[in-house]
């Protein structure tokens, strides 16, 4: 019996916030395919396409393979600090992109601590740049993440299917083949998938490793065409380019994520054998270099950039205060924007479908592609950099929006469902309502997601780009400046800040919902 | 007095007429097998089911296409009476003042109600920290302070043991007396409706049959009530 007594009223809020997200990412492809017809596709388009698909593909491959060993080791092995690691493999999703580079190029980066290696033992120098650069900042970024997701179809499998395989004897090549490859078919996809995606709209690596004719993303070439040729037209054709590409991406991802099929288990303790010998040595093997190559780029970030820490350069402040405004702004925005959509889907107000639609449209956008189209449509009105602040806030906020949606979409259904009536038969005021009894049951997800909004909008390095001049950078921006004039003490010195702020606004948001969450 | 005028409530699969009035001031049960309606139909008098067609009226004014809030009536359902990250103080206090407000007046009013149900000094108490009986009272201390004129009771007292019913049955009628109340309880047990109802309405068959004497309806069951309560034929 679902049947309303009174036709519900149109939720203005949230008709406001999906208008708002139809019209930053429908709108800025809009403007830009009326541009992108005047400048036809040249060689250069063709190789940064190509070059695009190339590395999104390597990158998702080498993160998934490399996965499942470690996911593997980690699902089978109990150690001490396990917990820890697994912890640590969440952290790079809010980790800026600009400080993970600097962190892999204290290691590998020409003074890097392993060029010293190689140059005292009388061997060639490697260098961090070019296609196989953007492959280790791609796999030191997502290789987590592929684990985790990869873990977590280890440990899906039912511990009755171990075993029973033990009761049988299997072999473990035999158990492999019969459990873990069906759970890997069936993960593997969606895993390499979104990394592929992820990669796609890869800016700030390309903008850091990558450039020259060998080694342009798309996303890197619509920034050339229009800070450095003035060419919006081609910049246009190339932000249409990539907005086909990830749609095209996401398409393909749903249709191939599936979920595994291994039917209910009794949900004991995954049992997993954990076998002696050689494979014992392989697993440590495989745990100690991952743990290595995610926690040494990081600790030599932090080697080298402590000492800076004392002589802080020039316009840092500026630049952190700037990204805090445009981070906690943003983070508001897009936090009072997915409650908006979530609660009107959870109550399934009119045009409840096309909320849950506009809170999805975010992830077939990229940063450089808003940008454009912004650029393009606001260029006739203002400046680029008059517009630097308020465009990089409406931006972050729209792409950081789909997570805190996620996030909030379950648990308002639930509020819905269980405490709906009684709410009405009170008749409590929309205002008592929001404070007394949807903001405290939300405030797990809700600060849990401003807290990944605010994390992704501080060490952003995307959009302000486009639009940014000499007084208006953004700490990341700032950083990457710094690089680009060989300042890397300095440079290592203000990503250790911006890390311990990025981790900090996380911690602090996802503390506040954790406090007024119900016990 | 309610009366449901011509009412038919509608689903897949669902249909219920009903065309009887209740008076002023009766304890009515309404008994019949499960699935038959009972507790759609006291979502419909609530206003969360809007009803196919027919009205719904108290003291002959038509309250069919009233919000839940704007209604009459206070209803207990079978779980989630309570917000279970407010206190019992807050709980009950938004019974009495829909915009959240805590003033001295309502602190002292809900102090009251809630000697009256016997939950001195819980008022700072949640929910989770209460038994099942006093989460009972908790809802009927609400019921006390809205002192609306129709109490609709959808099992609330389910969960709780045979002595444990009794005592909030009795709590109920003391309720119901003190602010005038109008009750209506679904129940499937036959002893709830002796013990506590005048009236008892039979639902069964896509029918709410007007109520009738409790006592008199059960000493001669018609043939519904008899299939419901396992007596075979009469």
């Amino acid at each position: 019996m679902a049947s309303r007594a009174r036709p519900l009223t149109l939720p203005v809020g949230a008709a406001l916030a999906a208008a708002l997200l139809g019209a930053m990412t429908l709108g800025t492809v809009g403007a830009v395919a009326l541009h992108a017809g005047t400048a036809p596709i040249g060689p250069a388009d063709w190789s940064a396409l190509r070059f695009t698909l190339l590395q999104a593909a390597l990158s998702a491959l080498l993160s998934t393979a490399l996965a499942i060993p470690v996911a593997r080791a980690l699902a089978r092995r109990r150690f001490p600090g396990r917990g820890l690691l697994i912890t640590l493999m969440g952290a790079p999703f809010l980790l800026p992109v600009i400080v993970a580079i600097l962190g892999l190029l204290a290691i590998f980066g020409r003074g890097g601590t392993l060029n010293q290696l190689l140059t005292s033992a009388g061997l060639p120098p490697i260098s961090p740049y070019g296609l196989h650069g953007v492959l280790l900042a791609h796999v030191f970024l997502n290789l987590p993440l592929a684990t985790r997701m990869l873990l977590q179809g280890w440990q899906a499998i039912p511990a009755e299917r171990f075993r029973l395989a033990r009761a049988l004897a299997l072999t473990p090549a035999a158990q492999f083949r019969h459990l873990e490859l069906p759970m890997l078919r069936a993960t593997l996809p969606g895993a390499f998938l979104t990394i592929f995606t992820l990669c796609l709209a890869s800016f700030a690596t390309a903008l850091t490793l990558g450039g020259g004719p060998a080694a342009t993303t798309v996303e890197l070439a619509i920034y050339q065409a229009l800070r450095f040729d003035f060419a919006p037209d081609r910049a246009a054709t190339l932000a249409l380019i990539q907005f086909a590409l990830t749609t095209a991406a996401l398409l393909a991802g749903w249709a191939l994520i599936r979920d595994t099929s291994f039917g209910a288990g009794l949900g004991r303790l995954p049992e997993l054998p954990a076998p002696k010998g050689w494979r014992k040595a392989l697993d440590a093997t495989a745990i100690t270099l991952a743990a290595a190559f995610l926690i040494l780029p990081l600790a030599a970030l932090v080697a080298r950039g402590l000492p800076g820490l004392t002589t802080l350069p020039q316009g840092l402040i500026e630049a952190t205060a700037r990204s805090l405004a445009i981070a906690l702004a943003s983070t508001a925005l897009a936090t009072t924007a997915a409650l908006a959509l979530a609660l009107a889907t959870a109550r399934r107000a009119p045009g409840h479908r096309l909320y849950d639609t506009a809170a999805t449209f975010p992830l077939a956008a990229s940063s450089l592609v808003i940008g454009t189209g912004l650029f393009l449509a606001l260029r006739p009105y203002a400046s680029p950099s008059d517009l630097a602040i308020p465009v990089t806030i409406a931006t972050n906020g729209t792409l950081a929006l789909p997570y805190s949606y996620r996030l909030l979409a379950p648990p308002a259904r639930a509020l819905h469902a269980d405490y709906s009536r009684l709410t009405a038969s009170l008749a409590l005021t929309p205002m008592a309502r929001l404070r007394l009894v949807t903001l405290p049951q939300l405030a797990r997800p809700l600060g849990f997601g401003a807290g990944i909004t605010a994390a992704l909008s501080l060490g952003d390095l995307g959009v302000i780009t486009l639009f940014a001049g000499q007084t208006n950078a953004t700490l990341p921006l700032y950083i990457h400046s710094l690089m680009g004039s060989y300042r890397m003490e300095q440079a290592a010195a203000a990503s250790l800040l911006l890390l311990a702020l990025s981790f900090t606004l996380f911690a602090l948001f996802d503390g506040i919902g954790r406090r007024h969450a119900p016990a | 007095m309610l009366q449901l005028d011509h009412l038919v409530l509608a689903a897949p699969g669902f249909r219920l007429a009903a065309d009887l009035t209740v008076p002023q001031g009766a304890r009515t049960a309404l008994i019949g097998p499960s699935g038959a309606g009972k507790s759609t139909l006291l979502n419909a008098i609530a206003g969360f089911t809007a009803p196919q067609s027919g009205r719904i009226l108290w003291q002959v004014q038509d309250i069919t296409a009233k919000d839940p809030g704007q209604r009459p009536v206070t209803i207990l359902f079978q779980d989630q009476n309570l917000f279970p990250h407010l206190t019992l103080e807050r709980n009950l206090a938004l019974g009495l003042a829909p915009d959240g407000s805590l003033s001295p007046d309502i602190r002292a009013r809900v102090e009251q109600a809630l000697h009256r149900t016997g939950l001195d000094g819980l008022a700072q108490r949640k929910p989770a920290q209460l038994s099942g009986g006093q989460q009972g009272r908790a809802a009927l201390a609400r019921a006390l302070l809205r002192a609306r004129p129709l109490l609709l009771l959808d099992e609330p007292f389910a969960a709780l043991g045979p002595a444990l019913k009794q005592d909030m049955l009795a709590l109920v009628a003391e309720v119901a007396a003190e602010t005038g109340a109008t009750v209506l309880m679904v129940t499937h047990d036959p002893q709830d409706a002796k013990a506590f109802a005048d009236l008892t309405i039979l639902v069964a068959d896509g029918q709410a049959h007007p109520p009738q004497g409790t006592a008199a309806l059960f000493a001669h069951p018609p043939q519904a009530l008899a299939d419901y309560l396992g007596q075979g034929g009469s």
